[in-house]
C-alpha cells in the first residue's frame, strides 16, 4: 500500500427517537443505521494490519472482515462472517458494552473515534432479518451423532451452547424454567432497548438448527441434574444465570411499593404489565420513584419507570459518576430522558404509611475514600448528613446472585464462596463428571457476550469429551 | 399446554380441577405448589397441589374464585387446556413421626391437606383433622377428610355444628382440656392460620402454616413473595411455602397481599365486562329481539 487513506474521525451518529417522545412509549430508542449511514461508518475502518478490535471481542468476531463485506456491499458475506463467530449478532450489536470491549481496543479509539462496531453489527443482523431469502437458514448435511446433551437455561449462554452442539451433530435439549425462552434478554432487558421480536427471531433460529426447547421446566424440581444424566443425556451444560435478587438489607424494605429490579422488570417486560389491563399482571408506579444502584439493571428499571408514568425518577448511587457500571450509551439515554442522578448518596431506611406502602426513604451523603478490593474508591458515610426524600416506589437494583435451586439439588457440584459454580474458565468443566457450566452462573452477573463466549468454549469441550478425546 | 381431564364445582366459589402434567406428577410431594398461566395474556399465579397420580400422569388443584385469574381458570372446562403449569415448586412438607398431629384447614386448604394427612398417616402419626367453613353451603370434602383421618371435626362459622365458630376456638379448648398434640398444620385462609398460630403459641405446640403471598416467578428470582419470619426476610417460593406460624409477621403478609387491590378490582371488572359484551353479541343474532 503506497497511498495512506485519509483518516475520517467523525463517527456516524445513530438516529434515535427524541427523548420527549420515547419516554412515552416502549418502542426501540435507537433506530439503527440506514444503508448510507452504515456504508459511511464502515468506510471509516482502515483495515488495520494489527486490528486491535478483535482482541476486545470475547468471541473473536472477524470485525475487519465483516466491515469489509459491508464496504463491498456484500451483505450475505457480512452475515456469514459475523454468524460464524456470533450466533446472536442482533442482540450483541444492541447490548454489548462496546466501549469497554471491541470499541475500546479499536485502533481508532486512541483518536477518540473508534469504529461503531456494535451499530454495524446490528445493521448486518437487521439486514438479515429484512432479507430472509438471502441466506439459507439452518445447516444442512449435519449428521446426528446420536448423543444427547441437556442444556439448563435458555439465556444467551444456553442458546449459544445448544446451537453450537446442534451444528456439531448433537441432539441438544434446552430446559427453561419460565414460559418463554431467552433468559434476561426476555425478562430483564426492556423492549425499548432490545425488541422481543429480535430475541424471538434468534430463538427461532436456534430451534431451526434442531434444538428442542422445553419450557416450564425448573431443573432441580421437575428433574435433577443427576436424573438428566441417568435418563439418556450424555452431558449437561448448566446456564441458569444468576437471577436471585439482592436487597439493601435496611429497615422497611418489605413495605409494599418496594420492588427488586428483577420483579419490576419481569412484571414489565416478561408479563407486559405496561399493557395492563389488556395483560393481567399489574404494576404500580407512583409519581416519585427511587432506583438504587447504577448498573445496566438500574438504568433499565429507571427508564421503565418513566415510561410507566412516573413524574420524577431518581438513580441513587453511593459512588460518583466515574464508578457507574452501566453502559455509557444507556447512562446518556437515561439522562436525556430525564432520569435524575443522585450520586454519593445511600439509603438507610424506608418509611411507610399505615397501609404499609412506602412513602419516604432516609438518605445520607457519602464521600469517596481509599480504593477497595475492586479498585474503586470506597464510599464512606458523611457524618450528620441524613435527609428524607418522599417517594412512592423504590427499586433496589443491586445486582443478583446465583439461584440455589440447582446447587442444592446436585450432588458433587462444587461452588465458590460467592455461590457460583466452580468452573474451569477455558473449558467450562465443573467438579462434577459430565457437567459443564457457563454464563452468569459461573462468573456472577456479567455480560451477554461473555456468557456466549463461555458457552462456545464449553460446547467445544463437551464435543472433545464425548468423542473420547478428553 | 396442559389438558383438563376433570372439573367439578364443589361449592359456589370453589372449583376442583384435574389436569394432565405427567412430569410434574412424577415428582410431586405434599406441601408443594404449581404456578399456572391460563392464557397468553394471563398472569402467573400459584395453587397448591391437592393430589396427583403418578401413574396416570395427572395432578389436582382446588381453588377459590378470587379475581380475574381464578375466574378465567374456572371458565375452562374438561378437554380445555391450561397454557402453562410449572412445578412442583417449593419445599415439600417435613414429614416425620411426630405422634399426635392436628391438621386444620379451611376453603382451598382442604386440598393440600388431603395428601399431607395421607403422608402423615404413612409415618405412623395419629391425625385429627379440623375443617372450618362459613356454613353448611360452603362445606365440601368432609367425607374425604374423614376417610383419611383418625378423627374429624367440622367447625362452622354460623355455629350450626357444635359450640365453636372458628377452628382456633376448637384448638384452644382442645389444648386446654389436656389433649396431647405434638404438631399442628394449618392450610387455608390467612386469618384462620394466624388465629390458629395464636391459639397454639401459649401451649408451645409447633404450628406449621402454608403462606400465600403474591408471587410472580415462583423460583426465587423476583422477591415479590418475601415474608418476614422470626425477623428474617424469606422468599416463600423457595424457602417455604411452609413456615413456623409462631414466627410469621402476619400483619406484613396481609398488607403485602393487599398491595394490588385497586388493580385487581379493575382487571376483574373489565374481564366481566368483556364477557357480558360477548354474551350481548351472541344474543344479537338476526331475528332475535335484543333485550336491553
Ligand atoms: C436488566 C438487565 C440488563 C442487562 N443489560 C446488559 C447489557 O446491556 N449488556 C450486556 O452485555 N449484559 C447485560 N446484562 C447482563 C446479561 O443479560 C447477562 O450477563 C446474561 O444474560 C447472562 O446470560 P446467561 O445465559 O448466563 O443467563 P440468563 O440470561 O440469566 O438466563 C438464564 C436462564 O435460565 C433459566 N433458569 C434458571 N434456573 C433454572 C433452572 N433451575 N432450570 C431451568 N432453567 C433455569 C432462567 O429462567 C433464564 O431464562 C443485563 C442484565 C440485566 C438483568
Ligand atoms: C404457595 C401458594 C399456594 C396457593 N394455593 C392456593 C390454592 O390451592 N387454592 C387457591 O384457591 N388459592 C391458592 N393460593 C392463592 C392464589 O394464588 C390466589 O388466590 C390467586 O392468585 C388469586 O388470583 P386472582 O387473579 O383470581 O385474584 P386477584 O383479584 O388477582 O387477587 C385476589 C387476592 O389474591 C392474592 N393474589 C393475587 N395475585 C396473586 C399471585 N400472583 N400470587 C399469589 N397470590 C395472589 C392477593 O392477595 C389478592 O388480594 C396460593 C398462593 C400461594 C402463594
Ligand atoms: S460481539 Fe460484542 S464485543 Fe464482539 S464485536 Fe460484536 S459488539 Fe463487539
Ligand atoms: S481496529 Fe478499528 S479501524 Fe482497525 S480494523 Fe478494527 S475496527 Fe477497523
Ligand atoms: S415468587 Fe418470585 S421470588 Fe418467590
Amino acid at each position: 500500500m503506497t497511498e495512506k487513506p485519509k483518516l475520517n474521525l467523525n463517527r456516524v451518529p445513530i438516529p434515535k427517537q427524541a427523548p420527549e417522545a420515547r419516554r412515552e412509549n416502549f418502542s426501540e430508542v435507537a433506530l439503527g443505521y440506514a444503508e448510507e449511514q452504515a456504508l459511511e461508518e464502515a468506510s471509516r475502518c482502515i483495515d488495520c494490519k494489527k486490528p486491535g478490535c478483535k482482541d476486545g471481542c470475547p468471541v473473536y468476531v472477524d470485525i475487519p472482515g465483516f466491515i469489509k463485506a459491508i464496504q463491498n456491499g456484500d451483505m450475505p458475506e457480512a452475515v456469514r462472517i459475523l454468524k460464524s463467530k456470533n450466533s446472536l449478532p442482533g442482540i450483541c450489536g444492541r447490548v454489548c458494552p462496546q466501549e469497554t470491549q471491541c470499541e475500546l481496543t479499536c485502533n481508532l479509539a486512541k483518536k477518540d473515534a473508534p469504529i461503531a462496531i456494535g451499530r454495524l453489527e446490528r445493521y448486518v443482523a437487521d439486514w438479515e432479518i429484512a432479507h430472509p431469502e438471502a441466506i439459507r437458514r439452518g445447516e444442512e448435511g449435519v449428521n446426528c451423532n446420536g448423543r444427547r446433551v441437556a442444556v439448563v437455561g435458555s439465556g444467551p449462554a444456553g442458546l449459544t451452547c445448544a446451537a453450537d452442539l446442534a451444528r456439531l451433530g448433537y441432539e441438544a435439549v434446552i430446559f427453561e424454567a419460565l414460559h418463554v425462552a431467552g433468559g434476561v434478554l426476555m425478562y430483564g432487558i426492556p423492549e425499548f432497548r432490545l425488541p422481543k421480536t429480535i430475541v424471538q427471531g434468534e430463538v427461532d433460529y436456534v430451534k431451526s438448527l434442531g434444538v428442542e426447547i422445553r419450557l416450564n421446566h425448573v431443573i432441580g424440581k421437575i428433574a435433577t441434574v443427576d436424573e438428566l444424566l441417568e435418563n439418556g443425556f450424555d452431558a449437561v451444560f448448566l446456564a441458569p444465570g444468576a437471577g436471585a435478587p439482592m436487597f439493601l438489607d435496611i429497615p422497611g424494605e418489605n413495605l409494599s411499593g418496594i420492588y427488586s429490579a428483577n420483579e419490576f422488570l419481569t412484571r414489565t417486560n416478561l408479563m407486559k404489565a405496561y399493557l395492563f389491563p389488556q395483560y393481567d399482571t399489574p404494576i404500580q408506579v407512583g409519581k416519585r420513584v427511587a432506583v438504587f444502584g447504577a448498573g445496566n439493571v438500574a438504568m433499565d428499571a429507571s427508564r421503565c419507570a418513566l415510561r410507566l408514568g412516573a413524574e420524577e425518577v431518581y438513580i441513587v448511587y453511593r459512588r460518583s459518576r466515574t464508578e457507574m457500571p452501566a453502559r455509557l450509551e444507556e447512562r446518556e439515554n437515561a439522562e436525556e430522558e430525564g432520569v435524575i442522578f443522585k450520586l454519593l448518596t445511600n439509603p438507610s431506611r424506608f418509611l411507610g404509611d399505615q397501609r404499609s406502602i412506602v412513602r419516604a426513604v432516609q438518605l445520607h451523603e457519602m464521600e469517596l475514600g481509599e480504593p477497595d478490593a475492586s479498585g474503586r474508591r470506597r464510599p464512606i458515610r458523611k457524618p450528620d448528613s441524613e435527609f428524607m426524600m418522599e417517594i412512592d416506589t423504590a427499586i433496589p437494583a443491586l445486582g443478583t446472585r446465583p439461584n440455589p435451586i440447582i446447587p442444592s439439588t446436585t450432588k458433587g457440584l462444587e461452588l465458590t464462596k460467592w455461590g457460583t459454580v466452580l468452573t474451569d474458565e477455558a473449558t467450562g468443566r465443573t467438579s462434577k463428571e459430565r457437567v459443564w457450566c457457563g454464563g452468569d452462573m459461573a462468573t456472577g452477573a456479567a455480560t451477554v457476550i461473555s456468557a456466549m463466549g463461555a458457552a462456545r468454549r464449553a460446547a467445544i469441550s463437551i464435543d472433545i469429551y464425548l468423542k473420547g478425546g478428553n | 399446554m396442559y389438558k383438563i381431564v376433570k372439573k367439578e364445582v364443589l361449592v359456589p366459589n370453589t372449583v376442583y380441577l384435574k389436569a394432565e402434567a405427567p412430569e410434574i406428577a412424577r415428582k410431586a410431594e405434599p406441601g408443594q405448589f404449581v404456578i399456572l398461566r391460563v392464557d397468553e395474556v394471563g398472569e402467573r399465579f400459584p395453587l397448591s397441589l391437592a393430589g396427583w397420580d403418578k401413574k396416570a400422569g395427572t395432578l389436582e388443584v382446588l381453588f377459590l374464585i378470587m379475581g380475574r385469574s381464578t375466574m378465567k381458570l374456572s371458565a375452562l372446562g374438561e378437554g380445555d387446556c391450561i397454557r402453562d403449569i410449572v412445578g412442583p415448586l417449593g419445599r415439600p412438607t417435613e414429614i416425620e413421626s411426630y405422634g399426635d398431629t392436628l391438621c386444620v384447614c379451611s376453603t382451598f386448604g382442604v386440598g393440600p391437606m388431603i395428601p399431607l394427612i395421607k403422608a402423615l398417616k404413612k409415618k405412623g402419626n395419629k391425625v385429627t383433622s379440623v375443617m372450618e367453613a362459613k356454613d353448611e353451603a360452603f362445606l365440601f370434602w368432609e367425607d374425604r377428610l374423614k376417610s383419611v383421618s383418625d378423627e374429624t371435626h367440622v367447625v362452622l362459622g354460623d355455629g350450626s355444628r357444635g359450640e365453636y365458630r372458628r377452628a382456633s376456638e376448637f384448638l384452644t379448648k382442645h389444648l386446654k382440656s389436656g389433649n396431647k398434640v405434638d404438631r399442628v398444620f394449618a392450610f387455608g385462609r390467612v386469618f384462620m392460620m394466624m388465629e390458629c398460630s395464636q391459639a397454639t403459641k401459649p401451649f408451645g405446640v409447633k404450628t406449621i402454616v402454608g403462606l400465600t403471598p403474591i408471587m410472580v416467578d415462583g423460583t426465587g428470582m423476583c422477591g415479590c413473595c418475601r415474608v418476614s419470619v422470626g425477623g428474617e426476610t424469606k422468599f416463600t417460593c423457595v424457602d417455604g411455602p411452609e413456615f413456623d406460624g409462631h414466627s410469621v409477621d402476619w400483619g406484613l403478609l396481609v398488607k403485602r397481599k393487599r398491595a394490588y387491590l385497586r388493580e385487581e378490582a379493575l382487571a376483574f371488572d373489565l374481564w366481566q365486562l368483556d364477557k357480558l359484551r360477548r354474551i350481548a353479541e351472541l344474543s344479537e343474532l338476526p331475528g332475535r329481539v335484543s333485550v336491553v
